[in-house]
């Protein structure tokens, strides 16, 4: 402030002296009056200066440094570090039926993981994830998920190289494969609590291959994708076989682009193909005596995704709307095995088995964002040999007598920032035979460190 | 026979003028790297606006178009410091382009090129979405606009040097009328020294700094958490024991929560465009700094 008047004052001298010059001509005037402009002129630009200048003293004393002293400082081993950041998230079920006795009708179970977990309070999934740059040709992505049982699972763990070839990026080791949509998003990304029935049922959960991933992306201004997938194929449909090369194989396609402004979509289709060798699975005799079956075949899959995203002008902050859906169907052809540890009896198995989703998320504010999911799945033809011959009766497989399961779920959410969110989602499930299940749960995810970057 | 061969005229003449044959390919991630890739390419430039002035610039979805942009990219210039963190890595990750990777001569983080603002000194969460690399919103100081042009200008040229001089010419004329035009708008704006401003997001930061406004609050509660009643009234109090001159609004924020503070306080709240097109008079860099003192000029009155 000293300084201001400082200066002030000199302007004001500056300013005052030469005008009592009052015996000059009108030319003579009119140069003086030019040059108390000009250093007027010059006074106000240095008075500017220097108060911009105090200015970002100031501001260099509190709260903020200038962006030079930041960038001096000394590099040091740890300024490599991998960007990371960890999802925290927990749920509250409230489940009308027994979970223990989750079960998909109609379809051969894929994996424990699949149901609506237990009841009461749950932690989730805790995720930490781990990325950066290995050097001028490879990233890396690391994925832990601990479980609330305390098992740690690697759920992505891949090298990935973009551009190397242009439009190609490719990727290897383990990752969810690319097959439809909702696979490849991670759980905390998810619109609602659960996966849809589809996946549960045909993928036991979110699908991992453990191979190799190239898409070629068409330069065109149309988003125009081809994909090719292979892998070691283990988890279900397909089964763990001490085998060379490989087990899974799969081609995919999207193609996507924004309609106007407000509108975007992305459509693609999904072909893959796998071998079960031995794929057990438990299910109870028509005495009621639990039994393991397994099946020997080739696991056939395709399917359809759309995704389309509106927002006013594209802004998706205060309102924006998503639809989303999947058409997945299953052909498996090979022989299944009835009770292996006792009748041990084998005969052809052909089902052909399709399911559907569609949901569409409705942020109705900035913050605030409701849901609806509908599903079905279509129990479809399943022939199995053993049946057919009159070797074992019908009765013996429980499991797989026909059903349709159908789920009906809602969902309201509310995140207080971009890295938390509560929700609430009500399902019906009849996923079970004959039975509905009313499903509430009460879940939150919340994301410490790195800001990270969704997917379309 | 004739037909074919016209159609196959037509197909190769209309693909031999389609954008994608000019020398480079501009990926602009927000208009006003746009605007300015505009100035300084000209027609040696096909330049593609990844987002628009009504979009929040955190929050772009990485829409499957833009991945197809990012793919025949030659240059992206984006601001970087964190802004585009919701959207860009994404795009560089799945385009396929080596050219417009970070620290290649095709990419421009253009807010590595200026002095930033407020750069925390505590990075935590619970200050908001605070950017660690300082307030990446650098395009409302003209100073700093001129500084990405000189390296836009330089890299056009670095990518395709058999234009060379026409992109040196291009950018002096460029510089010339923009210095011109910054020494017009400091005069402009100097009644706006010392104006007391309540802006809704800390967007403004450079344009206060420049034009010696100060921000006295703001209405989101910390940058990125949207207010809540309780915050707005408690803005009603603060401004009543210490009045500002005008509640600013960008286009692309919520109009509400300006607008009832506004009503509340008796402030005017004053539009700002933010960037090219926020406003129809802020068509192009120069209308953008033109409109935005224009407007805050009418408070002074």
């Amino acid at each position: 402030m000293f300084r201001k008047n400082i200066l002030a004052a000199a302007v004001a001298t500056v300013f005052v002296v030469p005008a009592s010059a009052f015996a000059a001509d009108d030319a003579e005037i009119k140069k003086i009056r030019e040059e108390i402009e000009t250093i007027k002129d010059g006074y106000e630009t240095r008075i500017r200066q220097l108060e911009q200048r105090l200015e970002r003293a100031e501001q260099g004393a509190g709260a903020a440094r200038p962006a030079a002293l930041a960038q001096s400082a000394p590099a040091s081993a740890n300024a490599f570090n991998p960007a990371i950041s960890l999802i925290l998230g927990g749920q509250f079920n409230n489940l009308q039926r027994d979970p223990q006795t989750y079960q998909i009708g109609g379809f051969i179970p894929g994996s424990d993981e699949v149901g609506p977990g237990r009841r009461s309070f749950n932690l989730g999934e805790s995720e930490l994830d781990v990325s950066a740059n290995i050097d001028p040709y490879f990233s890396g992505f690391f994925v832990l998920a601990i479980t609330p049982q305390n098992e740690a699972s690697v759920e992505e763990g891949y090298v990935q190289n973009t551009g190397y070839i242009p439009g190609v990026t490719v990727k290897f080791g383990r990752f969810f494969s690319g097959f439809g949509y909702v696979n490849e998003v991670h759980a905390h990304a998810w619109d609602f609590v659960d996966l849809p029935l589809v996946h549960q049922a045909f993928f036991g959960g979110q699908l991992q291959e453990e191979g190799m991933q190239a898409r070629w992306l068409a330069p065109t201004p149309v988003f125009l994708e081809f994909g090719l997938e292979t892998g070691r194929g283990a988890n279900f449909p397909g089964s763990e076989r001490s085998k060379n090369g490989v087990n899974s194989g799969m081609i995919f396609a999207h193609v996507g682009d924004d309609v106007g402004i407000s509108n975007s979509y992305r459509f693609g289709a999904s072909y893959r193909v796998t071998h079960a060798q031995d794929r057990p699975y438990d299910d109870l005799d028509s005495l009621g005596n639990p039994v393991t079956n397994t099946f020997t075949g080739d696991s056939k899959m395709w399917g359809v995704d759309f995704v389309w995203k509106w927002a006013p002008n594209g802004n998706t902050v205060d309102r924006n709307f998503k639809f989303q859906a999947e058409y997945l169907r299953r052909k498996e052809d090979g022989d299944l095995v009835f009770d292996t540890a006792g009748a041990n009896l084998s005969d052809g198995y052909r089902s052909s088995q399709s399911g559907w989703y569609m949901q569409g998320t409705y942020q109705f504010m900035a913050r605030w964002r409701m849901g609806l999911r509908y599903e079905e799945l279509d129990g479809g033809d399943t022939d199995i040999g053993l049946v057919n011959s009159g070797a074992v009766t019908a009765a013996n497989f429980p499991r797989l007598a026909q059903n349709d399961p159908k789920r009906t779920t809602a969902m309201i959410d509310f995140s207080p920032s971009e890295f938390s969110r509560f929700r609430l989602q009500f399902a019906r499930d009849e996923a079970r035979f004959n039975e509905a299940d009313n499903q509430v749960f009460l879940q939150y995810i919340m994301s410490l460190g790195t800001h990270g970057a969704h997917k379309f | 026979m004739n037909r074919w061969l016209t159609m196959a005229g037509a197909a190769g003449l209309s693909l031999a003028c389609s954008p994608v044959f000019a020398a480079v390919n501009v990926f602009a991630c927000l208009p006003e790297w746009a605007s300015l890739a505009t100035e300084l390419g000209g027609d040696k430039v096909s330049v593609y606006q990844a987002s628009n002035a009504l979009q929040d610039p955190h929050r772009i979805e990485a829409r499957p178009s833009l991945v197809a942009r990012m793919r025949s990219a030659d240059l992206a210039i984006c601001t970087g410091a964190e802004l585009e963190i919701g959207w860009l890595p994404v795009l560089l990750q799945t385009a396929g382009n080596q050219k417009v990777q970070p620290g290649k001569p095709g990419f421009i983080a253009a807010a590595e090129l200026v002095d930033r603002l407020e750069i925390p000194t505590r990075l935590d969460r619970a200050e908001g979405d605070i950017h660690p690399a300082g307030n990446p919103h650098i395009q409302l100081d003209p100073h700093n606009v001129a500084k990405v042009a000189a390296v836009v200008t330089q890299r056009l040229q670095q990518l395709d040097p058999a234009n060379a001089a026409y992109y040196d010419t291009r950018g002096k004329d460029f510089q010339g009328r923009w210095q011109q035009a910054i020494g017009r708008w400091e005069k402009e704006a100097a009644p706006l020294k010392g104006l007391r401003i309540v802006p809704y997001h800390k967007n403004t930061v450079y344009l206060s700094h420049w034009l010696g406004m100060s921000e006295v609050m703001y209405i989101e509660p910390k940058p990125g958490i949207p207010p809540s009643a309780g915050h707005l009234s408690e803005l009603v109090v603060r401004l009543q024991a210490e009045p500002a001159d005008a509640v600013i609004r960008t286009a692309y924020q919520d109009p509400k929560a300006a607008a009832w503070l506004s009503e509340k306080t008796k402030i005017p709240v004053v539009e700002l465009p933010y960037t090219v097109g926020g406003t129809p008079a802020a068509r192009d860099l120069f209308g953008l700094f033109d409109d935005t003192i224009a407007r805050l000029n009418k408070v002074k009155k």
